[in-house]
């Protein structure tokens, strides 16, 4: 099996998808023979020319806006917007157009579009090059909203999104295109975007994390795991629709339950987890649900890697959890 | 609108007299546009090497464009507020700004004016009347339009000047901020340098209009083309924008026609997309040289009078970078503080848990990457 980045996995992913099927076309900023910012469309408008893979003029409104034009005609457009905080002059087009094409025309069109973005801190970037907006798409009924944390993963679950029929909003954990490798199966397959993935299994303390926390929050369990307390970490894949059953199902096994992100505090996913876990698990819950996350402030630039949750501040939230009585 | 599609030149590509001497420029101004353009020059090559060096994070220079900036900012008056790009720094120095400030800011230290909050570039300088750059391509241009209608609320004879790029034609708020601007007859002059590039997508995929001063039309505005290399020419056009925008004449779009004779910015590789010979062609027309030609042709350019402003600019850049990467970090509570006028309980408690957490398990590693574009 071939030994991929995350980056080689999207790229492996989006040749794959665009080889299967004639319908699936790209376009976005610098997509085309610099091959995007980050690499991920190397190679594709070498192979499949200017018609399939489109660099556009500077415009996030426009891309998006076109996209579910085309999505709407028939075809599988797979915009990418440069940075998940360029995504914004496009917001409309998003939440007004491709969440509710589906319902507001009784199921007769459909919107079948992946927006790719690479999203979070880890370059130091500032704030426009580092934000984590999971939560304004998650707060979109009619989207979905993906974020992979491993490089097979981010390639399952990229095929799995360009052939949904949904729309779907694809983060990009950028702190992880070029992380660690892993081995990815060659040619197509898909990874289930429904279901969260047990990414530990432990018994005493559910983490419930995605994207570029996951590694975070596995160098955390390993070093709780040295102390005695052994930790079960969900990896959710998907934060709209979300798995919820297999969050409550852990945080009955192990009665104790922290959500992991880098996105601000306040009306976060991580918000919505803690919600879900008090309604649901009160009668087994040993200690007070923990958000662990970015502060309620822009991104910094200097000050990045304290801002963003590093492993210490995970294992603050570990031990404080795991010891409460 | 002839302008609009026309381009406007007062020296030919090799920096001899076509059209007339701008009038009212005399050898000091003509002296001190010189210098400015070589300053920027310079300002950018150190600020490249730093990045290089590994000693700042990112930078963007303006290489062949000095002449399109500076240009324009001789023709502002003092109390013009600016509405910058992120590669027109040549502006601040026209307007004595401390240098100082400005590797303060590359470097996102303790003094820094904007508090190591953004990336290098991006500044703040209320002092001058510079405001605050932000990242998303565009945004700026609808803020001067509102600016330059505040300034006719108050009866203020100021303009605003707005900079973008031939990409920033195609944001949403360049067409809002024409609009508004058209409409309100505001004093606003929107300064477009098309070099040629947004990144690496060329000015041909970014419009399929005969030029970027012809989107003036539709807006009911004036829309001039200059040779933006011809740093005389761009100031005749921004001069006459500038007593127009006073008389209440309304708003003008000005076309700079130059080229971006380096990378976007420090991350950036243009030979993946760029035919180097396009790159030679304007490397022949390098808004410097030719000045520096046409200066001689007046007897105003001496090579030790270039000499001088090289040492004294690379002596002012040395101490300057001195003391802004002797300065440290910011202190913590910058995370928290400007986020609203008063620090509100929910960040307060946010910073106490943050102190909590350091004097518990120690300082925080960084492990920040390099940046992509
Ligand atoms: C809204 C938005 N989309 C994308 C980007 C990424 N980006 C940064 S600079 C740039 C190109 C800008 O080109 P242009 O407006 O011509 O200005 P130039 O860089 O050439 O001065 C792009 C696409 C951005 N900063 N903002
Ligand atoms: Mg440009």
């Amino acid at each position: 099996m071939p030994v991929m980045t995350m980056l080689d996995a999207l790229n492996d992913a989006l040749h794959i998808a665009m080889e299967k099927d004639d319908d699936v076309v790209m376009l976005g900023e610098d997509i085309g023979k610099k091959g995007g910012v980050f690499g991920t469309t190397a190679g594709l408008h070498e192979k499949y020319g200017d018609m399939r893979v489109m660099d556009t003029p500077l415009s996030e409104c426009g891309i998006i806006g076109a996209a579910v034009g085309m999505a709407v005609y028939g075809i599988r457009p797979v915009p990418e917007i440069q940075f998940q905080d360029f995504i914004f002059p496009g917001f409309d087009q998003i939440v007004s157009e491709m969440a509710k094409m589906r319902y507001r025309s009784g199921g007769q069109y459909t919107c079948p579009m992946v927006v790719r973005t690479p999203s979070g801190g880890g370059i130091r970037g500032g704030h426009y090059h580092s934000q984590s907006g999971e939560a304004y798409f998650a707060h979109t009924p009619g989207l979905r909203v993906i974020m992979p944390s491993t490089p097979r993963e981010a390639k399952g679950l990229l095929l799995a999104s360009i052939f949904s029929d949904d729309p779907v909003i694809f983060l990009e954990p950028k702190a992880l295109y070029r992380h660690s490798k892993e081995e990815v199966e060659e040619g197509y397959f898909t990874v289930d975007m429904d279901t969260a993935r047990v990414a530990r299994e432990g018994k005493d303390l559910t983490i419930v994390t995605w994207g570029a926390m996951l590694p975070i929050v596995e160098g955390a369990a390993a070093e709780a795991a040295e102390n005695g307390i052994d930790c079960e970490i969900l990896d959710m894949r998907s934060m709209l629709p979300w798995d919820a059953n297999t969050v409550i199902e852990s945080v009955k096994k192990t009665s104790r339950c922290i959500a992991v992100q880098e996105a601000p505090r306040t009306c976060s996913f991580a918000s919505e987890i803690a919600a879900t876990v008090a309604e649901k698990c009160i009668d087994s819950l040993e200690a007070p649900v923990a958000r662990v996350s970015g502060f309620d402030t822009p991104f910094p630039y200097t000050l990045e890697h304290i801002y963003k949750p590093d492993k210490k501040r995970v294992l603050g939230a570990i031990e404080y959890t795991a010891n409460w009585e | 609108m002839t302008q609009a599609t026309e381009m406007l030149q007062v020296m030919n590509a090799s920096g001899k007299a076509k059209g007339k001497t701008p009038s009212g420029l005399k050898a000091e101004d003509l002296k001190a546009m010189f210098k400015a353009m070589l300053e920027t020059r310079l300002l950018d090559q150190r600020g490249m090497n730093l990045q290089r060096q590994g000693r700042i994070g990112f930078y963007v220079p303006s290489f062949g464009q000095e002449a399109s900036q500076i240009g324009a900012g001789y023709a502002m008056k003092d109390s013009d507020l600016l509405f910058p790009s992120y590669r027109v720094v040549s502006i601040a120095l026209l307007r004595d700004v401390d240098l100082k400030v400005l590797f303060d800011q590359a470097w996102g230290n303790a003094t820094d004016l904007c508090k190591g909050r953004q990336m290098p570039n991006h500044y703040a300088i209320k002092d001058i009347g510079w405001t605050s750059i932000s990242s998303p391509i565009g945004t700026q241009i609808s803020h001067a339009a509102g600016a330059a209608r505040a300034m006719q609320i108050r009866g203020d004879k100021s303009a605003a000047w707005v900079w973008f790029g031939d990409g920033g034609t195609s944001s949403n708020d360049f067409h809002a901020g024409m609009n508004f601007a058209g409409v309100w007859k505001a004093p606003c002059i929107f300064m477009c340098e098309n070099n040629h590039w947004a990144i690496s997508v060329p000015q041909e995929m970014q419009t399929a209009s005969q030029s970027f001063a012809a989107k003036a039309i539709a807006y009911g505005m004036r829309g001039v083309r200059v040779d933006g290399n011809d740093v005389l020419a761009v100031y005749e056009a921004a001069k006459e924008a500038r007593a127009r925008a006073e008389k209440g004449e309304g708003p003008t779009l000005i076309e700079t026609v130059t080229f971006r004779m380096g990378p976007h910015s420090s991350s950036d590789d243009p030979k993946r997309y760029q035919d180097p010979a396009l790159f030679e062609e304007w490397q022949k027309k390098d808004p410097i040289d030719r000045f520096r030609e046409w200066l001689k042709g007046k007897r105003i350019w001496t090579k030790t009078w270039e000499e001088e402003i090289t040492a004294d600019m690379q002596a002012r850049i040395a101490k300057a970078v001195e003391a802004a990467e002797g300065t440290p970090a910011p202190e913590l509570e910058t995370i928290f503080t400007d986020v609203y006028a008063d620090v509100p309980r929910m960040l307060k408690e946010q910073h106490n848990e943050l102190i909590e957490q350091i004097k518990k398990s120690g300082d925080i590693e960084d492990t920040s990457e390099a940046f992509p574009l």
